[in-house]
């Protein structure tokens, strides 16, 4: 219920983490979303996540384009500046935001219809530059906001709630981000928290630009019979090929697995990426065995998900770029002025 | 047979092959005379390719230093076959047509009321080089050689010149050397000189510099404080980027870490790069992008969220021929409304217009002060005759006191003070609100941004009083913009007149040398120049004291004339349209033309008749 204010009072249980905050302090205002909707546990995911991971809350820049995943930044981190910006359009201002002060976590927050329609080529081009981004997008197979057309990831052949057929092939961001270089790569399904929230501790603490496709069903327009995105469609065709354990740097790591059941990765920050292989011969660091496993299951029926890709050397657009460790958005005139002299000295060169 | 004869005061023009390395030998030719303190304007005039089509470089020489575009031809260098009818035809009676005897033409192929001047360019240079790249390259500096004694441009000025240029390069020094005293023994042994045309060494170039507008705006990006650019490239705009790249890898390198005080990134089209440059401006860093008009109509939607959500954006706008792809390597001021109005809704933007190089620096750091002081967009409207052309100027200045106008942005301690902070709420009364940057306090400071509707603190709001107040307030801050722009230059006439004319950017050279023409003629004129949107109190208060007031612009819709109707609510009974949009610069010639023929007819027929003037150029 929107209308009523949060309530005040903690639960006695409520612990705090390293930086003195408890998991309310990583909350938003009170969702607007249909109930059930399954944006709301990616929400609570998010909120797990940065709790876990220590994260000061107003370090957090979280941005989204339009539609009804875009509405939930409101509905996390409370504390952090958010910016809605235009339909499919975050990512050049998330990287825009981000080229102004590298410190920050960047949150992306999109869904199918803003990143897989208008929105393609910007989801393509920063995945090809390797922003430093969380980029989540939250799909449903439906544009949501508008009241249920097909979005370009429906699945083709499956219906819509009006009994209409998809005739068109879906896009399939996780695939389109193997191909363009993505270095941190990953589905999940809303209804898999256990899942979900160790693949956003992981894109959190990855160098590079980290995408997660987050299967999230819209109860109102397709949740029905012959939707691909609904719960009971993808809990009965999800294929996880890992389980993952997120160890962060300052962890030790006290049970040492059997060899041949765990794949260690280990991030350019320390962080650690423990995977239990679901799948034989799953090795999420060789990215065309992905793509090649990914295609072939998916010709199953199957929803692949979990870790599917990571490079844990993975860099950055400010690493290519060379810019200062001091963000650009503080510096001074003394820093970037060059000054009367050299003007001078400019001047003589053009006489 | 009629000679044209004049020292310091004629317009040569070179009728290339583009791609064939003209280009550098005829920038020598121009800068070799600047040097001896003559002024000159040169025009390049190429055409939408890269290799092998015409290309023409014009260039006036004028003592008395009038810049703009003269229009007639008084000598032709006409080195391309292919525009050879068109180029003999261009020249005056009189002049003189300078070409390449090689190949033996036919009588038909030249006019009999000038004076040829033939020279076997081809068969000298395959005498002396026998790699086809040589002999291509330095054809051009021996008929640079030929024209330097038939007009009696120092040699060694030239000789200097290359010496700068080829500095510790001492083999292509001397064969560049060589090839222009080829041309020059040539000219002296076989040819009459010097013709009636010629150069005398002068003093009126003074401690004015050469350059082009769009790497004076680059610079002046660099001065001003920007650090992110986000751009794509769009003729006449990508050397904007370009120059703000070499600038910075020259001038903001960390000389102890050899880190980065900047971050250009060349995006996959027009709309991520204003996008690039929204986040950059929300999230507190300078940002700008460099585009021409088809840039801009895809830029619109961001533009618009940029005026809702207040967020400061640069946008530096190289104008060119529209509409749509429209002539994309010819001039016009054509985007005025399209920027002074960009996007749906009730939206008003602020526009600078710089006349030349050095308004384009001045305008350029100006836009990121002002940018952020008004948290909205900022446009630099220039065009391809200011942007890709080298202008002689006043040098750039800067005082080194200058502080950069951060705007309002409220501190962490400020906000720990306990201060009241509505995003979007009018404290001041200037009708411009405070911001926070993202990551500035823990607890305090945070709001959304959006391009919808809300209330003074930010919050999601439908109610009518609420958008009420805002849309009211942009309109406040849009009427303090105005007293922050750079205001108009007046020129008042030598004597009272009931006549004023009004112009901006690129016109400004044409119409110098037409006020003057017009006052010896007879017509005096109170003159404003615009320097910038919204209009500031004097422009109004001008239009009130003059009778009639032209309004002089490069495009077909009198676009600023219609403007200055819109926004102050003149009758536009008392303005005077003259139009000149075929692409060309606009010359003193067509100005002083067409506001004397109104002002004549205006004598004979009733005012109402006489009150429309818009004519093309001639070529």
């Amino acid at each position: 219920m929107t209308y009523l204010a949060k309530p005040r009072l903690h639960h006695p249980s409520l612990t705090a983490n390293k930086v003195g905050y408890t998991r309310r302090d990583y909350e938003g205002k009170i969702s607007t979303l249909c109930a059930g909707c399954g944006h709301d546990s990616i929400s609570a995911a998010i909120i797990q996540a940065c709790w876990e991971l220590d994260i000061e809350p107003h370090r957090v820049a979280k941005l989204s384009g339009i539609g009804c995943s875009s509405k939930t930044p409101d509905y996390f981190l409370g504390a952090s500046h958010g910016f809605n910006t235009v339909h499919g359009r975050m990512p050049s201002v998330l990287t825009g935001a981000n080229l102004a002060n590298r410190h920050l976590l960047y949150l992306g927050v999109s869904g199918d219809g803003d990143s897989a329609s208008i929105g393609l080529g910007q989801f393509a081009h920063a995945m090809r530059r390797g922003v430093r981004m969380v980029y989540i997008v939250e799909n449903n197979g439906v544009y949501g906001l508008t009241k249920g057309q097909f979005s370009a990831t429906a699945d083709q052949g499956s219906k819509s709630k009006k009994g209409v057929t998809n005739s068109d092939s879906p896009v399939d961001l996780v695939a389109m981000a193997l191909q363009l270089g993505a270095t941190y790569v990953g589905r999940s399904f809303s209804g898999n928290k256990a899942q979900l929230v160790p693949l956003i501790k992981g894109a959190i603490a990855h160098g590079g630009a980290a995408f997660i496709d987050v299967i999230s069903p819209c109860v109102a327009f397709n949740n029905h019979p012959g939707s691909t995105k609904s719960y009971d469609y993808v809990r009965e065709h999800n294929e996880a090929v890992s389980r993952i354990d997120f160890i962060s740097s300052r962890e030790e790591i006290t049970v040492a697995a059997a060899p041949g059941e765990v794949v260690d990765v280990r991030q350019h920050d320390g962080t650690l990426l423990r995977l239990r292989s679901l799948q034989t011969d799953y090795n999420p660091t060789d990215r065309y065995a992905a793509m090649s496993f990914m295609q072939k299951h998916q010709a199953l029926g199957e929803v692949v998900t979990g870790l599917l890709y990571v490079d844990p050397l993975a860099t950055d657009l400010h690493t290519a770029l060379n810019t200062s460790d001091a963000p650009l958005n503080g510096q001074t005139a003394a820093q970037l002025c060059p000054g009367a002299k050299a003007l001078e000295k400019i001047n003589a060169s053009l006489r | 047979m009629k000679r044209i004869e004049a020292v310091n005061d004629f317009v040569i023009k070179f009728a290339n092959v583009n791609g064939s390395g003209s280009a550098s030998a005829n920038e020598l030719f121009a800068k070799a005379i600047l040097r001896m303190g003559v002024p000159v304007s040169p025009r390049n005039i190429f055409p939408s390719n890269i290799q092998g089509l015409p290309t023409w470089y014009e260039v006036r020489v004028c003592e008395k230093g009038y810049l703009g575009r003269r229009g007639g031809i008084d000598m032709m260098v006409a080195m391309n076959p292919q525009t050879w009818d068109a180029d003999v035809a261009e020249l005056h009676p009189g002049g003189y047509l300078f070409y390449d005897s090689t190949r033996p033409l036919p009588q038909e192929k030249f006019r009999d009321d000038i004076h040829v001047i033939g020279m076997p360019l081809t068969e000298i240079c395959n005498a002396v080089y026998t790699d086809p790249r040589q002999r291509q390259l330095f054809k051009n500096i021996v008929y640079v050689g030929a024209l330097s004694v038939l007009l009696e441009i120092e040699s060694e000025v030239i000789e200097k010149l290359f010496a700068e240029q080829y500095k510790g390069k001492e083999k292509l020094l001397a064969s560049n050397v060589q090839a222009l005293h080829l041309g020059r023994d040539f000219v002296r042994e076989h040819l009459q000189a010097p013709l009636g045309i010629r150069v005398q060494r002068s003093n009126k170039v003074g401690q004015q510099i050469f350059v082009d507008g769009n790497s004076a705006a680059a610079l002046g990006c660099v001065y001003g404080g920007a650090t992110v650019a986000a751009w794509y490239p769009i003729t006449p705009s990508s050397s904007v980027a370009e120059a703000f790249q070499k600038y910075c890898a020259k001038y903001r390198v960390d000389p102890q870490t050899s880190r980065n005080n900047y971050a250009i990134v060349q995006a996959e089209d027009e709309i991520a790069s204003i996008g690039m440059v929204v986040g950059a401006g929300w999230n507190g860093a300078r940002a700008f992008t460099a585009t021409s008009g088809p840039g801009v109509s895809l830029m619109t939607e961001f533009i618009g969220l940029a005026y809702f959500a207040e967020i400061p954006v640069t946008i530096i706008n190289v104008q060119r021929g529209g509409p749509s792809t429209g002539m994309p390597t010819r001039t016009q001021q054509a985007d005025i409304y399209s920027c002074a109005y960009a996007s749906h809704g009730d939206t008003k933007h602020v526009l600078l217009f710089p006349e030349d190089p050095y308004e384009c620096f001045e305008h350029a750091a100006a836009a990121l002060d002002l940018a952020d002081r008004l948290q909205t967009p900022v446009f630099l409207m220039t065009d391809l005759d200011i942007g890709m052309n080298q202008r002689l100027c006043r040098p750039f200045a800067w005082d080194d006191n200058r502080q950069y106008d951060r705007g309002k942005v409220m501190t962490a301690e400020e906000l720990e003070a306990g201060r009241d902070f509505g995003r979007y709420k009018d404290v001041d009364g200037d009708g411009i609100p405070w911001r926070t940057l993202p990551g500035t306090h823990a607890t305090k400071g945070a709001y959304f941004t959006r391009g919808t509707t809300r209330d003074a603190y930010a919050r999601y709001s439908e109610r009518g009083p609420d958008y009420v107040y805002n849309v009211k307030r942009l309109l406040k801050k849009f009427e303090t913009a105005a007293t922050l722009v750079p205001q108009p230059v007046l020129r008042k006439a030598a004597r009272k007149t009931r006549l004023g004319v009004v112009y901006f950017g690129s016109t400004s050279p044409a119409m110098d040398e037409a006020l003057e023409m017009l006052a010896e003629a007879g017509i005096p004129l109170d003159a404003m120049r615009l320097r910038a949107f919204p209009f500031p109190d004097s422009v109004a208060a001008f239009l009130d004291e003059h009778e009639e007031i032209f309004v002089v612009e490069q495009n077909r819709d009198a676009q600023m004339h219609g403007l200055i109707v819109n926004e102050l609510n003149v009758d536009p009974a008392r303005l005077v349209r003259v139009l000149h949009y075929d692409g060309t610069p606009i010359t003193a010639r067509f100005i002083a033309k067409a506001i004397t023929q109104h002002v004549h007819a205006e004598v004979v027929t009733p005012k109402r008749k006489a009150r429309e003037t818009s004519r093309e150029s001639a070529a």
